[in-house]
C-alpha cells in the first residue's frame, strides 16, 4: 500500500528517529512510504490553547496536504485526536461545508501508527527484536480519545527478547498537556513526578509510549536525575531488528 | 417580577437550538433476571454490606420472631406508627403507637424509646435499599429518624431486584413523602472511610417474611 | 493560607495558588489517599453494572432533555410544588437569593437556623450574609461542621473536608467542643458531631438546604445524603427553605431510577447512599408546615444560551471528576479559588462569572479526559475548557497589552511559521543556530530563557538532532 507519513511538527523538529523507524518498519512490512514535504502542524498546540482563529487554515492546510492520499500514517495519538475530534467542530464554527465533506471521506483514512498495525494490517507481531525490560505508559490521547486499548501493548509483546513490565497507574496523565507543562508548569512538575516515580519502580531501562510529547517531559525528569532511564517512541521498538 | 425576567432568559436561552431526538427505548436494564430466591439473597446480602442485620420468618410467626429479636437486642420500649397491626406486637415488650397530626408525640418523646417498628412500601435488592411512603404502616419520618434503632418488616413480595422496578412500583404515589434507606446512617467525610451512624438510627434491622 | 478564597474576585490565578498549595505536605497526602480510596470504590460498584455505559447515556439524555425545555419543566415544577401548599421563589442573581431568604427568615422569626451542606447556599454566599443580619446558621454537614469549626473553605463538591485527615479533625472537635479526651478514630469523632449537633436538630425551627434535584412532573425537591442530618433538617423544623439552581429541574420521578443509580456510584463509590428523601409539598403532620424553594439563575440562563457549553449545566454535582483529575489529586480544591473546584469548576466558575474573572481556570487542566469518561452525564468537559479557552483568547484580541504577551506573540508567530513549508524548514534550521550556546556537553538544554525557562526549571531538553526528518528524507533521494 501507499501509506502518506504526517510526521508532526515536534516529531520532524525533535524525533526524526522516530519517523525513519516508522518509513523503516513500513517498508519491510512491503509498503511504500510517501511524505509530503508541504506538511507542517495539525494545529492542535494553538485549538487547544484557545487560538482557534489560527488553527482553522493550519487544519484546513493539513486537509489539503492529504486530501488524495491512499493511508494516513500518523505516530503521535494526541494529533489524530485533534483531527479526529475537533477538525470538525472547526469546521462547523467556519460553516465550511466543503472542509466538512472532505474531512468525512479523509477521517476513515487517518491512522495513528498503532492503529494502522493491528486494526489497518491486522498485525500484532511485526517481527521486532528489543531486548531492553521495557515498560508503556498509555497517553491520553491514545487512552481516551483513540481508544487503543492494548493495541499498544499486544505489539510489544510479540517483541522478541522484551522484557515487558506492568507500568502502575500507567493511565494517569504524565502532566505534559501541551502548552499545560508551561502554564502550570508547577503542576506539571509535580504529576511528572509521580509519573517518574512509577517508570522508575518498573526498573525498566526503557519507558516507551504512542506520543513523544509525553515521552520528552518524562525523559526531560529522567535526563534531569541521572536515573539511567530512557525514553523511546514504540515504533522505534517496533522497527527494531536482530541485526540492528 | 422576577420570574418573568428568568423565564424570558431561559426561553430567549434556547430559542434557535435544535431539539435533540431521544432514544425511544432506554437501553439499560429495567427488568430483575434474578429468581425470587436469588433477589431475597442478594438483599440480604447488600443490606448486610452496609451493616443491617436482616432475620428471616414467616407470616405466622411474626410476633414471636418481632419479639426475640427485641428482647435479645434489649429494645424494650418501642414506638410504632398508628398503623401497625395489633398482632404483630408482644406485651413482653412496652409498645407507644403514634398519633397523627397534633396528638403526635413530640420529638423529645419519641426520642425517648429504644427505637421505632414500622412495615415498608417497596425495598430494592440491587442497591440494599428499603423504602417508605410514610402512611399509616411506616409513619411519619420524625418517627423513623429519631429513634436510634429501626426495625422494618418486610413481605418477600415486597423486594424487586432493580430500581426501575421500584420506581414502577411507586409510580401511583410519587407524590407522597419518600425516604430511600440504604443502612444504616453512615459519613465518609473523615477520610473517605465509610463509617457508621452520626444522626438517623445507627442501627437497622429488617424482618423478611418469606412467602 | 493567605491565597485561599472561594470568592473568584479574590482569587490567585490557578498557577500562583498551586504553586503555594503543592508545598502543603500533609493536604497532598490527604487529597491523593481520599481521591485513591473513592476512586477505587467507585470502580468496583460501576464494574457490577454491566449496563453503566447505557446509564450514563440515559442520565446524559435525561439532562439534556431537561435544559432543552427548562422553562417548561420549572413551569411544571412551580405548578406542583405550589399546588401542595409550597411556595416558588425566583432569585435573578445571588443577592436576590440571599434577600428572599432573609425576607422569609424574618417572616418566621428565625436567628438561627440548621443547614444542610449545599453548594448552592455557598455560592450566594449566604451564611455570611445571614451574619451580617444577625441570623446564626449551623452547618450540619460532619464536613461542613468540620470546616465551619475551623473556619475553613471546602475543596470538594463532595467531601469538602477531604484535604483532613482524622488527627486534624480530632484537635479541631477538641478545642472547639471542649472534648480533651477525644481520640482520633474515626467512630469517636462521628459521635462528638452527633451529640454536639443533636440539640441543634430538636431545637431550631428553621432549615435551610439545597437540592440535589427538583422534579417536574410530581413537584418533588430530592435530598441524597449519608449521614441523616439532612432528614433531620428537612422533617423537624417548622420552616424550610431549599435553594437550587434553575438547572437542578428533571422532567420526570422516574427518571431517577437512572440517576439513582449513577450519583451515588460516581460520588461516594457506593451502591447507594444512606438516606435520600423526597418530598412534594407539605404533607400535614409530617415535617414542616411552610416549604419554600428558591431557584436561581445568578449566570445559568447565559450559560445555557450559549450551546457549546450549554452541557455544563448536566452536572448533578457527584464530584467524580474531581476524584479523577490528576491535576485535582495535586492541588485539592482550594487552588481553583471558588466554590465550584476540579474540572467542573473549572468549566462552570468562568461562566458563572461571565468570563470575567477565574479566566486561569480553563486552563487549569492537561485536557487528559479522564473526568469525561467518568462523568455520569457524560459532559465532554475537555472540550469546554478548549472552548472557553478560546473564549479567554478572543477577549484580549485588539487589546494593546497583548502585543507584549509573550504566549500571544510566540503563538502568533507559529502560526506564520506552519502555514508554509518554507519557512517551517527556515525556523528549523534557525532554532538549531539559536539553540547552540545553550546546549550542554552532553548535548543537552538544561536552561532556557523566557517563558521556556519554565520548562527547565525542571527538565532537561535534548539539543535539537543535527538534521531533522524532512532533511534525512530528502537526503535519501526520494520526493
Amino acid at each position: 500500500m501507499r501509506i502518506s507519513l504526517f510526521i508532526t511538527c515536534y516529531n520532524d523538529t525533535l524525533f526524526p528517529a522516530t519517523g525513519k523507524a516508522v518509513v523503516s518498519l513500513l517498508e519491510r512490512l512491503g509498503h511504500e512510504v510517501v511524505f509530503p514535504l508541504e506538511q507542517t502542524c495539525c494545529g492542535q498546540m494553538h485549538f487547544n490553547t484557545g487560538y482557534r482563529r489560527e488553527a482553522y487554515p493550519l487544519a484546513k492546510r493539513f486537509i489539503s496536504i492529504f486530501k488524495d492520499a491512499e493511508l494516513v500514517c500518523i505516530p503521535s495519538s494526541s494529533c489524530v485526536a485533534m483531527i479526529r475530534d475537533y477538525y470538525r467542530v472547526l469546521a462547523d464554527e467556519n460553516s465550511d461545508h466543503t472542509m466538512t465533506s472532505d474531512l468525512d471521506t479523509l477521517l476513515p483514512r487517518i491512522f495513528e501508527f498503532t492503529e494502522l498495525l493491528t486494526d489497518h494490517f491486522r498485525l500484532e507481531d511485526v517481527g521486532a527484536y528489543f531486548p531492553h525490560r521495557v515498560t508503556y505508559h498509555a497517553s491520553c490521547h491514545g487512552l481516551r480519545s483513540l481508544h487503543l486499548g492494548d493495541k499498544p501493548l499486544r505489539l510489544l509483546k510479540n517483541v522478541r527478547g522484551i522484557d515487558l513490565i506492568e507500568l502502575q497507574d500507567a493511565d494517569r496523565c504524565c502532566g505534559f498537556g501541551g502548552t499545560f507543562a508551561l502554564k502550570n508548569a508547577e503542576v506539571s512538575t509535580a504529576m511528572l513526578g509521580d509519573k517518574v516515580r512509577s517508570i522508575l519502580s518498573t526498573r525498566a531501562e526503557v519507558c516507551t509510549a504512542c506520543d513523544n510529547s509525553c515521552l520528552m517531559h518524562i525523559q526531560g525528569m529522567l535526563h534531569r536525575q541521572y536515573a539511567g532511564v530512557r525514553t523511546a517512541h514504540i515504533a522505534e521498538i517496533l522497527a527494531a531488528e536482530a541485526d540492528r | 417580577m422576577s420570574r418573568e425576567v428568568v423565564l424570558s432568559r431561559v426561553r430567549s436561552a434556547l430559542s434557535g437550538s435544535k431539539t435533540e431526538a431521544l432514544p425511544a427505548t432506554p437501553a439499560y436494564r429495567r427488568t430483575g433476571i434474578l429468581t425470587s430466591e436469588q433477589r431475597l439473597h442478594m438483599f440480604e446480602e447488600r443490606l448486610g454490606e452496609y451493616g443491617a442485620r436482616v432475620f428471616q420468618s414467616s407470616e405466622p410467626d411474626l410476633r414471636e420472631r418481632l419479639a426475640t429479636v427485641l428482647i435479645e437486642g434489649q429494645k424494650l420500649k418501642m414506638v410504632h406508627p398508628p398503623g401497625l397491626p395489633e398482632s404483630w406486637l408482644d406485651r413482653r415488650i412496652s409498645w407507644t403507637a403514634d398519633a397523627p397530626g397534633v396528638d403526635g408525640l413530640s420529638f423529645t418523646q419519641i426520642e425517648s424509646f429504644d427505637g421505632v417498628l414500622t412495615a415498608a412500601t417497596v425495598a430494592v435488592a440491587e442497591s440494599g435499599s428499603i423504602v417508605l411512603h410514610h402512611g399509616p404502616t411506616e409513619g411519619r419520618r420524625a418517627l423513623t429518624l429519631l429513634p436510634d434503632y429501626h426495625l422494618c418488616v418486610l413481605f418477600s413480595h415486597q423486594v424487586v431486584e432493580t430500581l426501575p422496578e421500584c420506581f414502577e412500583r411507586l409510580k401511583g404515589s410519587a407524590t407522597r413523602p419518600t425516604t430511600f434507606i440504604s443502612g444504616p446512617s453512615a459519613t465518609g467525610d473523615i477520610e473517605m472511610t465509610r463509617i457508621k451512624g452520626v444522626h438517623g438510627p445507627r442501627f437497622l434491622d429488617v424482618i423478611l417474611l418469606s412467602p | 493560607m493567605s491565597l485561599i478564597t472561594i470568592d473568584p474576585r479574590k482569587a490567585a490565578p490557578f498557577p500562583e495558588a498551586a504553586a503555594e498549595i503543592l508545598h502543603d505536605t500533609q493536604l497532598r497526602k490527604n487529597v491523593a489517599h481520599a481521591t485513591d480510596v473513592i476512586q477505587r470504590k467507585r470502580a468496583i460498584v460501576v464494574a457490577e453494572k454491566d449496563d453503566w455505559q447505557a446509564l450514563r447515556d440515559a442520565g446524559a439524555a435525561i439532562r439534556r432533555e431537561a435544559l432543552q425545555h427548562l422553562d417548561t419543566y420549572l413551569e411544571q415544577f412551580e405548578q406542583q410544588f405550589t399546588r401542595a401548599g409550597g411556595h416558588v421563589h425566583w432569585a435573578l442573581d445571588a443577592e436576590e437569593a440571599q434577600r428572599i431568604v432573609l425576607a422569609l427568615l424574618r417572616e418566621a422569626q428565625a436567628t438561627e437556623i440548621i443547614k444542610i451542606k449545599s453548594m448552592t447556599s455557598a455560592e450566594i454566599d449566604l451564611n455570611r450574609s445571614l451574619a451580617a443580619n444577625g441570623i446564626r446558621a449551623y452547618e450540619t454537614d460532619l464536613a461542613e461542621l468540620i470546616l465551619q469549626l475551623g473556619a475553613e473553605l471546602p475543596s470538594h463538591l463532595i467531601a469538602p473536608a477531604l484535604h483532613k485527615n482524622r488527627q486534624q479533625v480530632r484537635e479541631l472537635f477538641a478545642r472547639e467542643m471542649h472534648l480533651p479526651n477525644l481520640t482520633d478514630d474515626p467512630p469517636a469523632l462521628a459521635e462528638a458531631a452527633r451529640l454536639y449537633l443533636r440539640e441543634k436538630f430538636l431545637k431550631v425551627k428553621t432549615g435551610v438546604c439545597g437540592a440535589n434535584f427538583l422534579v417536574a412532573d410530581t413537584g418533588s425537591v430530592c435530598i441524597v445524603e449519608s449521614e441523616g442530618n439532612g432528614r433531620m433538617c428537612l422533617t423537624l423544623p417548622d420552616t424550610l427553605i431549599a435553594i437550587a439552581g434553575i438547572e437542578k429541574v428533571i422532567p420526570r420521578f422516574s427518571d431517577l431510577e437512572v440517576l439513582f443509580q449513577s450519583l451515588p456510584r460516581s460520588a461516594t463509590g457506593e451502591r447507594m447512599n444512606p438516606y435520600t428523601s423526597l418530598w412534594s409539598g407539605v404533607t400535614p403532620g409530617d415535617g414542616p408546615r411552610n416549604l419554600h424553594v428558591v431557584l436561581l439563575d445568578n449566570g445559568r440562563s447565559e450559560i445555557l444560551a450559549d450551546a457549546k457549553s450549554r452541557q455544563t449545566l448536566q452536572c448533578i454535582r457527584c464530584g467524580a471528576c474531581q476524584n479523577t483529575c490528576p491535576v485535582y489529586r495535586q492541588t485539592g480544591g482550594h487552588a481553583y479559588g471558588a466554590v465550584y473546584g476540579g474540572p467542573i469548576g473549572a468549566i462552570l466558575t468562568p461562566q458563572l462569572f461571565h468570563l470575567d474573572y477565574a479566566q486561569s481556570l480553563p486552563y487549569a487542566s492537561s485536557l487528559c479526559g479522564a473526568c469525561y469518561e467518568v462523568c455520569p452525564v457524560k459532559i465532554n468537559i475537555p472540550e469546554v475548557l478548549v472552548y472557553l479557552r478560546s473564549k479567554v483568547v478572543d477577549r484580549q484580541r485588539g487589546k494593546l497589552a497583548s502585543v507584549f504577551n509573550q504566549e500571544r506573540v510566540g503563538m502568533k508567530m507559529m502560526a506564520r511559521i506552519f502555514l508554509s513549508r518554507e519557512r517551517f524548514e527556515t525556523a528549523q534550521s534557525i532554532a538549531r543556530v539559536l539553540e547552540k550556546p545553550l546546549v550542554g556537553r552532553d548535548g543537552w538544554i538544561h536552561w532556557l530563557p523566557g517563558l521556556a525557562g519554565r520548562w527547565t526549571a525542571a527538565r532537561d531538553m535534548e539539543a535539537l538532532p543535527a538534521q531533522t526528518f524532512r532533511e534525512w528524507w530528502q537526503g535519501r533521494g526520494k520526493q
